[in-house]
């Protein structure tokens, strides 16, 4: 009972943020809804039994839509007033229309959800975090290393790209500003 | 089901009423604290002991007026402190707080009721508070970029500075205890220290310990690291422009969020709510808790606050690289 009207309720709200983020043209408008949206998806997880993941989803979109959050406040004037004029009216006619099947696909799935069954199911009296252990180190292993591998390379490039001056300080001193030492002080 | 759900609502019950009154009371406790240690008196006018200070300072905040600044993005602008109330009181409901026990019989309509202790027994309990908890920073960073002020907006950057520096600290200091426990459940860390003072974990892991406090602070925002409202440097930072009840939302988050932390500190390095000696266990949480909350003051009493990239400095490569070392010492130790 509960977790059918949490459904219901995380379904609607993730399709509107996510819309909000595509239409709006304020940049603190848009920003919100996707992270409000990344964290509400954490719910499905936590209400499918997948607490690990959920978790996994709520600490790594907090973090990355921060990041986010910073270019913008260095790129945009986020108080500034932006007129919301939608050009493309296409797109959100598009956009709607595609969100109102989804919710019909959404209340019609448990209709057709009788006959999915789970390529790998988890075992029995294993604990979540454990069970996607299991399945990371032994059937998707390479792809697990892969990625691992590729973001090594990422943050290595990170770093060739951003640390040319790192060994400077960032803070300036006094005598590096050119101010005039006071008489008192000598 | 029924007696269980019926003590669970209860239990949601006390913690609101009792975390948000705690605020109130913590600002009592933290001005008497730090004015002891400054050798000064604090408030003393307003009833015995100055204790009726936290109803004038309630009326005060409740009857002042709900401000808001001509450009600021308004709805961002009173959405920000409902995020940090929210997200504090969200994770504070996967903490345990007490053992678990019965209401007696002999008390009208909730008598026989179990009251469990912990609101939402997820099994990955720390991860989540966590996680919660770095989400709060989103009302300080909304707060500071809605406002249209150059002093929030300096807050702002700050949170996020804040935020990317701590984060990767607190999810390392606490890897090697849960390494050890090989559970992510709270009541685990709780059941796994049982054995008197001697299994706490905080002497298998000290230095985890001292980086999850560190950590803690930052994520608190208290004084070493209150980077975010710091009144010498930035006006007030994020809430420069907030009054009134908005403003002591973000109050009552962030005391909120001192509880949770010193909760958190308790649990996984202190032996949790389990009974100590001739003490029962209802007490000795408290007690822990009432001493990482004073810790928190006396650190505040004691230490100037450090600058920005100061922090990112100290939690990237001074904290990052013992917890690592920590956790791959930990690591061999158990596989030996």
């Amino acid at each position: 009972m509960f977790e059918q009207i949490a459904f219901y309720l995380f379904s609607v709200l993730t399709a509107g943020l996510f819309l909000v983020t595509v239409l709006s043209r304020n940049v603190l408008y848009a920003m919100s809804s996707l992270a409000a949206g990344m964290v509400l998806i954490s719910g499905f997880f936590f209400l499918l039994g997948a607490d690990f993941l959920g978790v996994v989803q709520l600490v790594v979109y907090v973090g990355a839509v921060m990041a986010l959050y910073a270019f913008g406040m260095m790129f945009f004037d986020a108080t500034r007033d932006i007129k919301e004029n939608n050009t493309s009216s296409k797109v959100v006619f598009l956009l709607s229309g595609g969100i109102a099947v989804l919710l019909v696909v959404i209340f019609a799935a448990p209709i057709l959800g009788n006959s999915i069954e789970a390529t790998y199911p988890p075992q029995e009296g294993l604990t979540n975090p454990e069970s996607i252990g299991l399945v990371l180190f032994t059937k998707y292993l390479v792809p697990f290393e892969v990625a691992a591998l590729m973001l090594l390379v990422a943050m290595v490039g990170g770093m060739i790209l951003a640390g040319k001056k790192m060994d400077q300080s960032l803070t300036v001193t006094d005598e590096e500003m050119n101010i005039p030492q006071k008489d008192g002080d000598k | 089901m029924d007696a269980l759900l019926i003590g669970t609502v209860i239990k949601i019950v006390l913690v609101l009423a009792i975390v948000a009154a705690l605020a109130g009371f913590g600002t009592y406790l933290e001005r008497k604290v730090l004015a002891f240690m400054q050798r000064r008196l604090g408030p003393t006018h307003v009833g015995p002991f100055g204790l009726l200070q936290i109803v004038a300072d309630g009326i005060k905040l409740f009857t002042k007026e709900d401000f808001i600044p001509q450009n600021a993005n308004k709805f961002i602008f009173m959405m920000a402190p409902v995020v940090t109330a929210a997200t504090a009181f969200i994770a504070l409901s996967a903490v345990p707080l007490f053992p678990t026990f019965t209401i007696p019989d002999a008390i009208p309509f909730i008598g026989g009721a179990i009251v469990p202790s912990v609101i939402a027994d997820i099994n990955v309990a720390i991860l989540f508070v966590l996680g919660m908890m770095g989400a709060g920073l989103y009302g300080p960073l909304l707060a500071g970029m809605a406002q249209a002020n150059k002093w929030g907006i300096i807050g702002a950057a700050r949170t996020a500075v804040q935020f990317l520096s701590y984060e990767v600290v607190t999810g390392l200091s606490i890897l090697a205890p849960i390494m050890l426990v090989g559970s992510l459940s709270l009541i685990d860390f709780n059941n796994a220290q049982t054995g008197g003072i001697g299994s706490w974990i905080v002497w298998q892991q000290p230095v985890a310990f001292v980086l999850f406090l560190i950590a803690g602070f930052a994520e608190t925002n208290r004084t070493p690291f209150d980077l975010l409202e710091h009144e010498a440097e930035v006006v007030s930072g994020y809430a420069t422009e907030y009054s009134g009840l908005r403003w002591g939302m973000f109050f009552i988050g962030e005391y909120a969020n001192m509880i949770t932390i010193a909760l958190l500190a308790s649990i996984i390095f202190f032996g949790g709510f389990t009974p100590l000696g001739f003490i029962p266990g209802w007490l000795a949480i408290l007690l822990k808790v009432t001493f990482f909350f004073f810790l928190m003051l006396w650190v505040r009493a004691s230490w100037p606050h450090i600058r920005p990239d100061q922090l990112m400095w100290f939690c990237w490569k001074v904290l990052m690289p013992i917890a690592v070392i920590n956790i791959i010492i930990t690591g061999i130790v158990i596989m030996i």
